[in-house]
């Protein structure tokens, strides 16, 4: 079937405060979880990993109404699309997560840490994940990206380094030290010193 | 082939910061946002297979003991490209208010009835040509604090995945002639007009059901386009 060349995208709108019950419902309302915020599935491989943190607003307040989104290859830097034109993953891994954060403003993550993946040049990428934030009071979903503090390769990351260094800091995921599993937090800010640094994508 | 998603597509969507909608204020980034090249890592995207959603999951009257109370709805239309080709087998969700204007959600404390038998929440997978079909009952405007009186137009919450992740879409269908379409700073958020008339469903009398539901249509264009031979480096 064909149509007429559409003559624009359809305009993005808020998430609103209410999407719970229908995106995110985690056992609280009676509607089931399309998605949710473990991608690990028993036959993945890589390292098993959680990110967690917090979402705070211009004030500094936590945002208890936020819905995060995951994208990520798999430790092979393989993504699980038919469009990554290279050997499919090997497992049921997705690749996709999506979390509500909770009345703390919090969130986390349970996944593996992803492998690399070359950017248009052929150069490759350190680690990293895609994260989009959606919010009451943002009209359009935002992206930025989850870096790891222990990848050596970040230093020469060619994403990372369109970024002034003294933002870095906040697309780099800390790894915690006392932590027998590895615990990575990031924080979001969407304003203030520690703003993060989003991507015009 | 391969899609593109040129910057200018994104001209269309509100600016990020909107005063008259003043959450915004203190949730919009104040630096600039950084550019970059697409990677795999934008260009690709979730992809979801027929598991994700269950049989009657479109059918928003028949998920609890009885039917809904409100105005009986059929909900559908394509998802399509920037060209306007069907964009198969993705993910649909939707969620929306009962029809007095009121949310299962627990914030929600507007006080209109809760309806036992509405969840407000639906999705289903676009076909092989783009299509896809909800049955719902017609949301309620409701009141929200903003500013003094103010309401917001009848909608219905849509989230979409497309071809890759940077043509994942939200957004909020309305509904023709809603008489609250000049006061509402969400809806106005869309500054051009033609961008905004893309947010409200058609009356689709051809495809209305007779004697059991209206119907409305609302195509739904996400980002993407195929190169033309001229645009290729």
């Amino acid at each position: 079937m064909s149509h007429q060349r559409p003559d624009g995208v359809t305009p993005s709108q808020t998430v609103g405060p209410y999407f719970k019950y229908g995106l995110t419902p985690n056992g609280e309302y009676a509607w089931n979880d399309a998605f949710t915020n473990n991608l690990v599935t028993p036959d993945t491989s890589g390292e098993r990993i959680r990110v967690e943190g917090k979402v705070y607003d211009g004030d500094g307040a936590v945002v208890p109404d936020s819905m995060l989104e995951i994208w990520q290859a798999d430790a092979q830097g393989r993504f699980c699309d038919p469009q990554d034109k290279r050997a499919l993953p090997n497992s049921s891994f997705k690749g996709f997560g999506r979390v509500g954060t909770d009345a703390g403003g919090g969130y986390a993550f349970d996944t593996i840490k992803p492998g690399q993946v070359a950017d248009p040049d052929g150069k490759p990428q350190a680690p990293h994940i895609v994260l989009a934030v959606f919010a009451r009071g943002m009209l359009l979903h935002l992206y930025t990206r989850i870096y790891f503090d222990d990848e050596a390769s970040n230093a020469s990351d060619p994403v990372l380094a369109l970024v002034p260094a003294d933002r870095r800091a906040t697309l780099i995921a800390r790894r915690k030290a006392d932590s027998g599993n590895a615990v990575y937090t990031l924080d979001i800010h969407l304003q203030g010193d520690n703003e993060t640094v989003f991507f015009d994508v | 082939m391969t899609l593109q998603y040129p910057l200018q597509s994104l001209a269309a969507h509100p600016a990020r910061l909107s005063p008259a909608y003043r959450s915004t204020l203190k949730r919009a980034p104040t630096k600039p946002l950084i550019p970059m090249r697409h990677t795999l890592s934008e260009l690709t995207g979730p992809v979801y297979g027929h598991e994700t959603v269950r049989e009657h999951d479109n059918d928003l009257t028949i998920q609890h003991k009885s039917e809904p109370l409100g105005e009986r709805i059929i909900v559908h239309g394509h998802v399509l490209d920037e060209d306007g080709r069907g964009v198969p087998n993705v993910l649909v969700e939707l969620w929306q208010a009962n029809a007095c204007g009121r949310y299962i959600h627990v914030v929600d404390q507007h006080p209109a009835p809760l309806d036992p038998n509405f969840t407000g929440a639906g999705r289903t997978q676009s076909d092989a040509t783009g299509y896809y079909k909800f049955i719902t009952i017609k949301p309620g405007a409701y009141p929200w604090g903003n500013h003094h009186n103010a309401w917001r137009p009848a909608h219905i919450h849509f989230s979409v995945f497309g071809h890759s992740f940077i043509s994942r879409l939200v957004t909020q269908m309305y509904f023709p002639g809603d008489p609250l379409f000049p006061f509402d700073p969400i809806f106005n958020s869309v500054t051009d007009e033609k961008a905004r008339a893309r947010m409200i469903s058609s009356f689709d009398l051809e495809n209305t059901k007779p004697e059991w539901a209206l119907c409305y249509r609302f195509d739904i264009v996400l980002r993407g386009r195929y190169a033309t031979p001229m645009e290729t480096k």
